[in-house]
């Protein structure tokens, strides 16, 4: 069994010296056992150089003993799992796991980009504000690629995610965040009180603290007291478990967000992760709490770490954090972890304690041990190049450490102990903001709405069986709130004390740098106590506004080591305490998410529901082009084999107008209204006059917003006396429908009249051309097709294989059309049917392109005209919609300003030169003029017109009905082309119309 | 967030649309007073607290519904019937 240099021989309660696993470490294997972490590996190997910073590229180790972990910052995986930016100690261990040092180039112990760090001085808070700044001309070529190459973070993969994620949704009674002590008595006591109960924990086992160092409960061994509770919460039916699970961010009304850790990768399709909509009736925070660092000059070296997991390290997985470990404390633990450290065989040099001397107890039980105590020290310094090799500490004076008892101590592991703070992130996402409790010197919750506990170590409770307690209470709290008569036990004790103590204010953090040297508060973001000094002197006075100068806070890690030193260092420059200097916004996510497991399997073809015409797959077969409009995917162009895409776009609308064409329109929406006030609903909400119009017949019309803006138009046909068949737009199917609905129900409540989307009710095709006629006949030849039958804008009943049809005539390519209304399951069989007897017709299917074209030579408007800022009069159609009737956005059009003679007005417009490569967007101008103020307009739709022999176009442009027969420029930024046009009325072929007749 | 639709009870916010302000009465498009439809489309106070607030459950009954919401903690203090509140403010107009 190979074990690494500094794995003890004995201890480890969490790892499994029989299963070793191998694992890959910037391309070398290393072994490590079941059960560890890649951080509790990497140390038993020695490693201590994992990473290196942001800024400086400063060697960086292993800190914590969790999520929290700002330093140790790996990529795992390759290629197109490549995963940057992952916590060493959150990263749980498996046979063939790959990992390499982030930051690091070439290798993380000699790392030539540490040269910034010889120009420290230069690297100041606000350095990037400061020194990017100009010139401008630099920033893309210079600047960008420095700070990419220099200081980026790890390197996502950008080839696509290969793996598969899930999503679920669940409810429960009671929600316990965090199985510490506190959250397993929470669970249990509500779970026994009837209720049911999910607990999550973001590590893979369950006990929090109680999994990391040496205690008992109920007089037996905190991990057998856990097995028992886990077992009881396992076998319930009501509860469920969740390990290697993290609540992420609180919302609204008891919704959580959790993300789950399945497995390291896919494997046979089975997700990685899942991510959890959680409601719940209650939530119960035991989220716990964060150690908090000391700031000491090269507090930042490899080999510094914070006490609790420096005992966490031994005691769960064996391994010592050095061979000699100095202790350095501002509170009480600092005894405690020199007993652990010593009692698991590991060499302790001394504990130095900043407490005033006549706060340290007499620690006999170190003297037992052979360890120097130094009460009223501070540690001074950590030495070292790459990692710690010894630490100078000082008596501390009345105005600080005395640099005249400077001593030195050689160790290779400092164990920082600067007090706790409770975990309260995502308590804060609701937008509270937690209190300051000066006594204790930290932030406790804050005020929630009903329905929130709080539980243990993150309510401020300190002592082990108060922490007990308080999830008890909470747990049977919250199953009361539920309606469930809540089952608390009696008190019971526990023994072996391992509270934390919470820092109370007057403690030492921010030691004097009296030998010269760094005082690191940010290990992520590389953020020294002077830079807050700094920005604080340069006007940064409120906290937000510092974090975000100097970047304190804001690496991957928001600062769950930084922000509480930086409270106090900028409370110290600014003269007042921690809690006065405020505290920064939480905000979701507590841990990052990867994007995929948000997304689920929402993504590609499956990122929304697909919407398909009936005859989509006929489409498709047939070698159509297909374009995504929204939802949809619709045939663009069938060009033929080896025929270039535009001259099959001309071919298909030329055929059109010399034949017959048949173009699939059923993504239009398509809405049915009924009632006995129908007519008046139509009425009220078209622009048109609608009273007039009688059954049987159909109108185009506008509909207009409330502002007078035309928000849609579209097709009205009156199929009865009262009865509707609406039509809309694709892109504002759903809108126009919401919109009747809301003016029903808000209103327009006195009349009684219904509205139903019947979208995907109807198959709906137009044939265009002049023997559109006759193709009809052949579809449909039971049915009278003449025009004395079927007069322009009729809308008249066919029937097809015996199923009820609309056919209602109308154009927008100005040949004549019929538009037929099929019941989509019949769509395809009709669709066949009408190919198969209009080829005696030469009747032949068209796109979305030539169908573009046709309306574009025809000067009918559609969505870029039609961009929510004209009105009626801008397109032209002004007058057809002013008949004097109340309608919706009927008072607000008659703004002044919307009816000002200088607003934008359709125009047609025509290149000189036939083939100018004209482009929707071209800004229009006078010939000659430049500048913003010369801008008259734009090219809304350009065509390259068969029938014209030219490239056309539709445009709006300021006085455009008085213009025409004018040669302006059309200017396109950004292709830096400028195009003289010929501005003209909109209407390019046949304008008096006689081809619908045709 | 979850809303309780009176037709079909408590769902999560997602199926709903917000519809927009419901503290004022929409003029008749009869009314051609422009300053009144002035007041109804553009002048809207934008509270931190309690709200009167239209929305309609879309992916649901597509019931216009009122609700009574607090924007800072959105609180929701009561859910109706557009046709309801419609009906109130009517009344409180009449007065
Ligand atoms: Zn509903």
């Amino acid at each position: 069994m190979r074990r690494g240099p500094w794995r003890l021989e004995r201890g480890g309660i969490g790892i499994d010296r029989s299963r070793p696993l191998t694992f890959s470490w910037n391309g070398r294997p290393l072994s490590g056992q079941a059960g560890d972490t890649l951080a509790s590996a990497l140390l038993a190997n020695g490693k201590r150089v994992v990473a290196r910073s942001f800024k400086y590229h400063r060697p960086r180790g292993i800190y914590t003993i969790g999520s929290e972990e700002p330093g140790a910052l790996v990529t795992l995986g390759s290629g197109a799992r490549r995963d940057p930016n992952r916590k060493a100690p959150d990263v749980a261990l498996h046979e063939g796991l790959q990992a390499v040092a982030q930051n690091c180039w070439p290798s993380p112990r000699l790392d030539l980009m540490s040269v910034n760090g010889l120009f420290a001085p230069f690297f100041v808070a606000g350095f990037y504000y400061k020194t990017f700044m100009r010139p401008a001309s630099w920033w893309e070529p210079v600047y960008e690629r420095f700070i990419r190459r220099a200081a980026g973070l790890g390197r996502l993969s950008d080839a696509p995610d290969p793996d598969a994620y899930v999503r679920a949704e669940a409810s429960c009674d009671v929600l316990v965040i965090g199985a510490g002590m506190a959250g397993l008595e929470a669970a249990r006591t509500a779970l026994r009180s009837g209720a049911r109960v999910m607990l999550v924990e973001e590590r893979d086992w369950l006990g929090g603290r109680l999994g990391l160092e040496p205690a008992q409960v109920d007089d037996r061994p905190a991990t057998a007291w856990v097995a028992h509770v886990a077992e009881e919460l396992g076998a319930a039916e009501r509860a469920s478990v969740l390990t290697r699970t993290s609540a992420f961010g609180l919302y609204d009304h008891g919704m959580v967000g959790l993300v789950e850790t399945l497995r390291p990768q896919s494997e046979q399709g089975l997700a990685r992760q899942r991510y959890w909509k959680v409601r719940a009736r209650q939530i119960v925070f035991a989220t716990g709490a964060l150690e908090q660092p000391l700031a000491f000059a090269g507090n930042d070296l490899p080999g510094v770490m914070l006490s609790g997991a420096v005992r966490g390290y031994v005691h769960r997985y064996g391994v010592a954090a050095g061979r000699r470990v100095l202790v350095a404390a501002n509170e009480g633990s600092g005894v405690e972890t020199a007993l652990q450290l010593c009692d698991a065989g590991v060499e302790v040099a001394g504990v130095v304690d900043s407490r005033p001397d006549n706060q340290c107890k007499p620690a006999a039980a170190l003297d037992e041990r052979g360890i120097p105590y130094y009460p009223g020290h501070a540690l001074v310094r950590a030495l070292g190049w790459q990692q710690v090799r010894g630490a100078r500490i000082a008596p501390l004076g009345n105005e600080g450490p005395m640099p005249a008892g400077l001593q030195t101590i050689r160790c290779d592991a400092i164990a920082v102990a600067g007090g706790w703070q409770p975990a309260l992130h995502l308590q804060c996402h609701l937008g509270g903001r937690p209190p300051f409790d000066p006594e204790r010197g930290i932030f406790i919750p804050p005020s929630l709405p009903d329905g929130h506990h709080h539980a243990g170590a993150c309510a401020g409770v300190a002592a082990a069986d108060a922490v007990r307690q308080s999830g008890r209470r909470a747990g049977a709290d919250a199953a009361a709130a539920c309606g469930f008569a809540p089952a608390v036990r009696a008190n019971s004790s526990l023994h072996g004390d391992n509270s934390m103590a919470w820092g109370a204010s007057d403690r030492l953090r921010i030691v004097p740098a009296i030998d010269g040297g760094k005082r690191f508060i940010d290990l992520q973001h590389d953020v020294t106590v002077d830079d807050v000094a700094l920005a604080h002197r340069e006007g940064y006075r409120s906290v937000e506004h510092l974090k975000r100068y100097t970047t304190l806070g804001m690496g991957t890690d928001q600062g769950k080591t930084a922000n509480m030193l930086g409270l106090h260092a900028l409370g110290e420059v600014a003269g007042v305490s921690a809690g006065e200097a405020g505290t920064t916004t939480f905000r979701p996510p507590y841990v990052p998410v990867a994007a995929g497991a948000i997304a689920g399997s929402e993504r590609g073809q499956r990122f929304r529901p697909w919407r398909r015409s009936p005859v989509e797959s006929w489409h498709r077969a047939a070698g159509a082009d297909m374009i995504t409009a929204g939802a949809w995917h619709r045939p663009r162009v069938y060009p033929q084999p080896g025929e270039p895409s535009s001259r099959a776009v001309s071919r298909e609308a030329a055929h059109v107008r010399a034949a017959a064409g048949i173009v699939d329109v059923s993504t239009l929406g398509k809405i049915a209204l009924v009632g006995p006030d129908a007519p008046e609903v139509v009425n009220r909400f078209y622009a048109n006059g609608m009273k007039t119009l009688p059954p049987g017949k159909a109108r185009y019309a506008l509909m207009l917003r409330d502002d007078g803006l035309v928000m849609d138009d579209g097709t009205v046909a009156r199929l009865g006396e009262q009865r509707y068949l609406l039509t809309t737009t694709t892109a504002h199917a759903a809108e126009v429908l919401s919109r009747i609905e809301f003016l029903l129900a808000t209103a327009w409540v006195d009349l009684d009249a219904m509205v139903a989307s019947v979208s995907d009710h109807w198959a709906t095709f137009a044939i265009a051309g002049p023997r559109s006629r006759e193709v009809l006949a052949a579809a449909f030849p039971d049915r009278d097709v003449s025009d004395a039958a079927i007069p322009f804008l009729a809308v008249r009943e066919a029937r097809f294989e015996g199923l009820e049809c609309l056919i209602m005539r109308n154009s927008y390519s100005g040949e004549r059309a019929y538009e037929v209304y099929v019941p989509a399951d019949w769509g395809q069989a009709f669709w066949e049917r009408a190919l198969a007897v209009g080829a005696d017709y030469d009747l032949r299917p068209y796109g979305t392109e030539a169908m573009g074209v046709l309306r574009i030579e025809k000067g009918h408007v559609a969505g870029p005209e039609l961009d929510g800022r004209v009105t009626a009069e801008d397109i032209g159609l002004g007058r057809m919609t002013r008949r004097r009737k109340p309608c919706v956005g009927g008072v607000l059009r008659d703004r002044p300003a919307l009816q000002a003679a200088a607003r934008p007005r359709l125009v047609g417009l025509t290149p000189l030169d036939a083939r100018a490569a004209l482009q929707a967007g071209a800004l229009l101008r006078a010939t000659g003029k430049t500048g913003p103020e010369a801008v008259a307009g734009h090219v809304t739709s350009v065509a390259d017109s068969p029938e014209c022999g030219s490239v056309i176009a539709l445009g709006m442009l300021a006085h455009g009905d008085q213009r025409h027969g004018e040669v302006i420029e059309a200017w396109d930024g950004l292709a830096d082309r400028v195009i003289p046009v010929r501005v003209g009325p909109s209407v390019f072929v046949d304008p008096q119309g006689s081809r619908l007749h045709g | 967030m979850r809303i309780v639709c009176p037709f079909c009870g408590e769902r999560d916010a997602a199926e709903f649309s917000y519809g927009g302000d419901a503290t004022r009465l929409r003029p008749d498009e009869a009314d051609a007073d422009s300053g009144r439809w002035c007041d109804y489309v553009f002048r809207r106070d934008n509270p931190r607290g309690w709200h009167h607030e239209y929305w309609q459950h879309l992916h649901g009954c597509r019931a216009w519904l009122y609700v009574n919401r607090n924007t800072a903690t959105h609180e929701i203090r009561e859910v109706r019937m557009a046709e309801e509140h419609v009906a109130r403010l009517r009344q409180e107009a009449s007065e």
